[in-house]
């Protein structure tokens, strides 16, 4: 067993994506979207959300270690990779490329945003609430930040649900692959929508 | 066919495994259907390069001359194929030959590809058929699995997958698509079967099958159209398994 650690770690890594964190980027999408409905639904639905018992042992366990995992593993994955997109242009090669490219990325958004959010909430110096959103997204940068930072997110969960079923086994054959890249396409650009719909509402009241 | 009277090659050319690469270009008489190996022979004929300087002979790999042994693998204009199967008449001039970089260099276009050897030792991809004592006839495979096989069979180790993959590189262990492929083909033997699990063991050490990152640039480019990707697949399920039985220990992980 001890010649087979990298194996349980990569696939931890895999799965971690998933379940967890995929649930929970769904789960958050969803919920930030009651902004779309109004201040008071949005301070509804995320209070309930930040009032629900043992949060932080939830967030631990659920959110932070699996995102710190992943992240971490993610980084060394993405820099012992080679990128041969000049001779080797396939579909599939940009995808790969795109995964690594787009989880530093959202390690970077995520970073920032949960200084900005969670953190800030943590030591006080805000409330989860409507308007500290609203506040953060009227500056055009930090607009052009999330909008890319969200759609990266949602990219990288979207295609990595992709290689989930290949790392698993479960899609083998190349039509069930050729299906699933439809089906996650899908996914990509509904959890999107979610997402951008929402920044929307944030940062112009609409 | 006057502008076609001579063509051009510029090879990527090494002394010996320590030494540095350097470039040579070579202007050789064309004639009709001409392949790369041919270019090759003729610049062994007359080793002068474009500038009329005598040199040595360009070094490459070759054997069976019709795509079956892998031998003459190298990188042709980018990609990485067999140079017996390249025909100038297909090819963008000047030619650019360079030995796979995936290996280490022996000398101008030959490559060691000891580790595609090594990889297949680490996944056991033979059957173990010798005893103390006849062991009688091995079961039977069915005939459709058979021609299935058969296509995981073709596989010569020529390293082209190895070369065009993204996780094979001396940053990384991962041993490349074509032993996992192997695997799967020897475990889908009857008799090769009853040693299933001695491969899954192999392709879950480390290097093994965790290393593919889905860039499936192996599928596209193996000249004998294995299905490498499908192999992956099929061997991420068997090692999965495999692994849970090892952990939560059910009878059948022998």
């Amino acid at each position: 067993m001890a010649g087979q650690r990298e194996y349980f770690y990569r696939r931890l890594h895999s799965l971690l994506g998933v379940v967890p964190i995929g649930i929970f980027l769904v789960q958050h999408l969803v919920v930030n979207h009651f902004a779309v409905y109004g201040e008071e639904s949005f301070n509804t639905a995320a209070g309930f959300m930040g009032n629900l018992p043992f949060v932080l042992l939830l967030e631990i366990f659920i959110i932070y270690l699996p995102i710190l995992y992943h992240a971490i593993l993610g980084v060394y994955i993405a820099l012992t990779a080679n990128y041969s997109l000049k001779n080797y242009g396939y579909f599939r090669n940009w995808m790969f490329a795109l995964q690594r490219i787009t989880g530093l990325i959202t390690l970077v958004f995520i970073a920032w945003h949960v200084w900005e959010t969670r953190v800030q909430i943590g030591l006080g110096n805000a409330e989860v609430e409507y308007s500290l959103m609203e506040g953060i997204l009227s500056s055009p940068f930090m607009l052009w930040f999330y909008l890319i930072g969200v759609i990266s997110t949602v990219f990288h969960f979207a295609n990595g649900l992709w290689s989930f079923c290949v790392s698993w086994g479960i899609t083998q054959s190349q039509k069930s692959q050729r299906v699933l890249t439809y089906v996650t396409v899908f996914v990509f650009l509904a959890v999107s929508y979610l997402g951008v719909r929402t920044i929307i509402q944030f940062a112009f009241g609409v | 066919m006057a502008e076609q009277s001579t063509i051009t090659f510029i090879i990527t050319r090494q002394n010996d495994p320590n030494s540095d690469p350097y470039e040579e270009t070579f202007n050789i008489p064309y004639r009709k259907n001409m392949n790369v190996i041919s270019g090759l022979m003729e610049i062994q004929k007359n080793p002068v390069n474009a500038n009329g300087e005598k040199t040595t002979p360009v070094m490459w790999d070759m054997n069976c001359l019709e795509e079956v042994c892998g031998a003459c693998s190298m990188v042709i204009n980018g990609t990485a194929r067999q140079s017996c199967a390249a025909l100038v008449d297909t090819l963008e001039q000047p030619i650019r030959l360079e030995p796979m970089s995936t290996f280490p260099v022996v000398r101008d276009l030959i490559v060691d590809r000891e580790r595609m050897f090594d990889a297949l030792k680490q996944v056991k991809a033979w059957i173990p058929i010798d005893g103390t004592h006849d062991l009688g006839p091995g079961p039977r495979m069915p005939e459709k699995k058979r021609q299935w096989a058969y296509e995981l069979s073709k596989c010569m180790t020529c390293g082209v997958c190895l070369e065009a993959c993204p996780n094979v590189n001396d940053k990384s262990n991962f041993i490349g698509p074509a032993a996992i492929s192997q695997a799967r083909l020897f475990n889908a033997h009857p008799t090769g079967e009853m040693n299933a699990s001695d491969r899954l063991e192999g392709l879950m050490d480390e290097g093994g099958i965790s290393g593919c990152g889905n860039s499936q640039n192996c599928v596209q480019v193996c000249p004998k159209g294995i299905p490498l990707t499908t192999s992956i697949a099929a061997m991420n399920r068997a090692t999965n398994i495999q692994a849970f039985k090892n952990f939560f220990g059910s009878d059948n992980a022998h």
